[in-house]
């Protein structure tokens, strides 16, 4: 039953370990602030969701499960706000998507 | 497997980190920080369970937390220029 456990776990975690991992790469690599809300919204949605799923599947019944959720469920609420709250603050202070001419509003 | 998990963490921080020292614009490094707290609260977690001692998920909650109010204020104070005080 650990075996199992432990195997599932791992499974997880290499799934979320992808998911930052690519994140990551994806905040450097892409051009433009409205292009890596993308990237940040992997990290905070897969990264979490495959870890914490993986915690649990480790920590059983217990208050840690609890615990575990309350913080999954909280990043899953938080994340869209501050995303929706940048790219709108971006999009009034005109910056502009690279590919787009200058001075035409979204 | 928690430290392969938080060998990740640590890589992803990284190229985090260097994305808030090259960003261009504000936005580029608030939304960089806000990845990098999402990250620092896995980590956390994922410390405490490799340690042994899940009691590390008090904190890790209470970085979840302060992480989204301070992200909110930043962008507050950077769109009207103060933090709610009464203008004069």
């Amino acid at each position: 039953m650990e075996l199992v456990k432990d195997i599932i776990t791992g499974i997880f975690f290499f799934i979320g370990s992808m998911s930052i991992i690519i994140g990551a790469c994806g905040l450097i690599k892409l051009p433009d602030v409205f292009s890596r809300i993308h990237a940040a919204g992997m990290i905070d949605t897969g990264g979490t969701a495959f870890f914490l799923l993986g915690m649990i599947v480790q920590s059983g019944w217990s208050l840690i499960t609890v615990k575990l959720v309350l913080i999954g469920i909280f990043i899953f609420f938080t994340s869209p706000v501050t995303s929706h709250i940048t790219a709108n603050l971006a999009r009034e202070k005109k910056i502009t998507p690279v590919g787009k001419k200058i001075g035409k509003v979204l | 497997m928690y430290l392969a998990a938080l060998i990740a963490c640590g890589i992803s921080g990284i190229l985090i980190l260097v994305r808030i020292i090259l960003g261009k614009t504000t936005f580029d490094r608030i939304l960089a920080i806000n990845s990098l707290g999402t990250i620092i609260v896995l980590g956390i977690a994922l410390h405490g369970f490799y340690s042994g001692r899940p009691e590390f998920l008090d904190i890790a909650i209470v970085y979840a937390l302060i992480n989204f109010i301070g992200t909110i204020a930043v962008l507050k104070l950077f769109s009207t220029g103060s933090l709610g005080d009464i203008q004069k």
